[in-house]
């Protein structure tokens, strides 16, 4: 009822001039143009790729597609199958294991090193280079190092031994119970260095007063980090905690490389169990099914904490 | 290679496709890279350049297992980048690429050349038939059901070298004794799958293969025949420890150093032996279906042909599909794989040994087993090796438990 009132008070006077609204709507548009169209790619891509790719996803999962897809729907019988697998299990588990070790420990040796950086010490660009270099290799490469590195013939194990401990063992990579430390390490080797760098660089954007103020009323360094500095550099960390999140839910060329998800199916991770039935073993349905979960589990992290992180933000600015 | 019949034949065909042919580069995927493996990809790769009419082979080898490679074959071809030629398994998943239009048909070469006449055992030809239609090259017969013995092994631990699997389980102590590893196992999944396939038709006989591959009886894979399988499997479990290495030729190594007692492993295996220049009889011996029930499967590989729509192209890859059959070309590339030809009326008196107790076998069809890859599913044989690798590496699973989901699998399959 309210636009009919609207439309009245502004009457399109035939061969006048465009109505006000139109008008706006047109200069709207206008603005920023170049921009806009700039943009167009992306959000092209955003909404074919992404969105249309994760709606077929989710529609042919519920299918019996074979390695083609077809539109003959079984309802959530894949999804049953999926969860009455054993290698599904423990690729979940061990994700979880890769998942919280590899956010934990990345963020505490990355913070530790980019603290110890921070001490104006010598050579800081040598090492800051060290300790960055494994990042400039792909998984695959930090895969097969590591798997030479915790082989028993020529790896850490040899080495130990041949300082005269004989009785040493470490093999990891063929021990079903701890494989998927053997990969962490790969990976927290590969990653840390990443996590070191974003978050010197929080640390540099820490005013020097700061610290001073800190100093003067007599705070120890230790507290002044944990107390002051870590709470301001709360951007960093969830930039740096969404880029950790990414590269885990993705694990898959680090395992393929290292262990190819053995001995047995011990050190299996979702993205390898999807990649298997979408490509070996010709089974869209079971692989979309899979990779829906895999979806679902990654936005049932991510919406509470957009709700908390966006949702909290804009009452702020209103308030 | 090719008798100048054949090479007139080809030259005439040729022409009859129109003087302005041109010539063709023919990209070729395939996954032999081992020694004896490259040596005949090279006969195929001579071969084909030496038809002449500048058609070359590209050779397009992708390194690591089939299981590696498959899927990049696979989504070049669903992706629409296809390759003029290339390696790949029988099965569902090529029938459902030729359902899809993917694949070249080939029927009109095989019926001028009359391959269903002269390819054995039929069952190759059969399965490059789709509804009355050709659409691969059958190009060899592989078998898995052997087992490769180290003579001087046995020799050193003081016992008889075994004459099938029972006296080998017998004579393991003595090996262990004599700080042998009993049984050489490359610690991939493919390769102890293959083993528990053995180890079904070698103990089991033709019979229980043909009721869990044909029948798909569940009840049957409950029973006591398969537990029999599955306590073996068991053993070799037990026999295999301290096989610490990844690759199959690594532990056919393993035998050939003398390291290892036995191996369980297809024919390919036989490569790697001479290779190290043994002889069979002399240094190493060979038990087709484990000394048992001597049976041996006959899937083998194949190249398809994918469908690009390009007419030189399509020349040349029919003119590669003749090549691959032809008798010459056979004997020359079967010789460097250790496999055995796809037809019976060429010369093997170069044959060692071992190769003539597999023809042996193949002259009596009732000794033939298709390959277990042309019946179930991808997804079934999948699954079924998830199960396997994860009895192989957790002790804690019982061969009755393993038994049990075995079985589950298979009252699943579609």
């Amino acid at each position: 009822m309210e636009s009919n009132i609207a439309d009245k008070a502004v009457p399109a006077a035939p061969g006048g001039p465009p109505p006000d609204w139109l008008g706006r709507q047109w200069w709207g548009l206008r603005r920023n143009l170049v921009a806009k169209i700039a943009t167009l790619p992306m959000v092209f891509t955003a909404l074919v790729v992404f969105l249309g790719g994760t709606l077929w996803s989710i529609f042919y999962s519920f299918t019996k597609s074979k390695s083609l897809p077809v539109e003959k729907f079984v309802g959530f019988a894949q999804y049953e199958r999926l969860f009455n697998t054993k290698r599904w299990i423990v690729s979940l588990e061990n994700i979880a294991i890769f998942g919280i070790c590899s956010l934990v420990f990345s963020l505490v040796i990355g913070f530790l090193l980019a603290a110890l950086l921070d001490q104006k010490i010598r050579f800081e660009n040598t090492f800051r280079t060290i300790f960055l270099y494994p990042f400039a290799l792909s998984f695959i490469i930090t895969g097969l190092v590591w798997q030479w590195i915790l082989n028993p013939e020529f790896g850490i194990q040899q080495v130990v031994r041949s300082f005269g401990f004989e009785e040493f063992v470490f093999n990891p990579l063929r021990d079903p119970e701890i494989v998927i430390y053997g990969v962490l390490i790969a990976g927290l080797w590969q990653g840390s260095g990443l996590v070191m760098v974003l978050m010197l660089a929080g640390l540099r954007g820490i005013e020097e007063d700061i610290w001073k103020a800190a100093r003067v009323d007599g705070i120890p360094a230790w507290k002044t980090y944990l107390i002051i500095v870590i709470p301001m550099m709360r951007p960093v960390f969830v930039t740096t905690l969404v880029l950790i999140a990414a590269g885990i839910v993705k694990v898959f060329d680090l395992v393929v490389a290292q262990t190819a998800g053995g001995p047995g199916i011990a050190s299996e991770v979702p993205a390898k169990y999807v990649y298997d039935y979408l490509f070996a073993r010709g089974n869209l349905g079971q692989g979309l099914a899979a990779s829906t979960v895999m979806l679902l589990s990654v936005l049932v992290v991510l919406i509470p904490w957009m709700y908390l992180e966006f949702g909290s933000r804009r009452q702020q600015k209103h308030g | 290679m090719i008798n100048k019949k054949q090479i007139t034949a080809l030259v005439a065909s040729a022409m009859a496709f129109g003087g302005a042919a041109q010539a063709a580069d023919v990209e070729v995927t395939h996954w032999w890279t081992s020694g004896g493996e490259a040596a005949a990809v090279k006969v195929f790769a001579d071969s084909f350049n030496a038809l002449g009419g500048g058609d070359r082979w590209i050779d397009g080898a992708i390194a690591g297992s089939g299981g590696v490679a498959r899927p990049i074959i696979a989504s070049r071809i669903t992706g629409g980048d296809p390759m003029g030629a290339t390696q790949l398994n029988h099965g569902r998943q090529a029938e459902d690429f030729i359902e899809a239009g993917l694949m070249l048909e080939l029927t009109d070469v095989a019926q001028r050349e009359n391959w269903k006449g002269f390819v054995r055992p039929s069952g190759l030809y059969d399965s490059c038939d789709y509804d009355g239609k050709i659409f691969c090259v059958p190009v060899n017969i592989h078998s898995w059901q052997w087992m490769w013995i180290s003579l001087p092994a046995f020799q050193k631990a003081g016992v008889p070298a075994p004459k099938d699997w029972h006296e080998f389980v017998a004579a393991a102590p003595a090996l262990r004794n004599a700080g042998i590893v009993p049984l050489a196992l490359g610690n991939q999944s493919w390769q102890y799958g293959g083993m528990f396939d053995v180890l079904l038709v070698g103990l089991g006989g033709i019979d229980t293969w043909k009721r869990i591959n044909i029948d798909r009886d569940a009840d049957f894979a409950r029973g006591s025949k398969m537990r029999e399988v599955w306590q073996a499997f068991g053993d070799a479990r037990e026999l295999s420890v301290g096989s610490n290495v990844s690759e199959w030729n690594e532990a056919t190594n393993l035998v050939i150093t003398h390291k290892a007692g036995a191996q369980i492993m297809g024919d390919w295996a036989q490569g790697e032996f001479s290779v190290a220049g043994y002889t069979a009889g002399n240094e190493y011996d060979c038990l087709p279906g484990l000394g048992i029930n001597e049976v041996l499967s006959t899937g083998g590989d194949a190249f398809y042909f994918p469908a690009t729509g390009d007419a030189d192209l399509v020349r040349a890859q029919k003119k590669m599909a003749s090549m691959m059959v032809s008798k010459d070309v056979q004997v020359g590339f079967n010789l460097a794989k250790g496999s055995l030809p796809i037809r019976g009326d060429v010369d093997l008196s170069a044959a060692n040994l071992c190769m003539k107790k597999g023809l042996k076998i193949l002259d009596n069809l009732d000794n033939v087993i298709p390959s277990g890859d042309q019946l179930l599913t991808q997804d079934t044989l999948g699954q079924m090796g998830d199960l396997i690798a994860e009895f192989w590496e957790d002790t804690s699973i019982t061969p009755a438990e393993a038994q049990e989901r075995w079985a589950d699998i298979l009252a699943s399959a579609e």
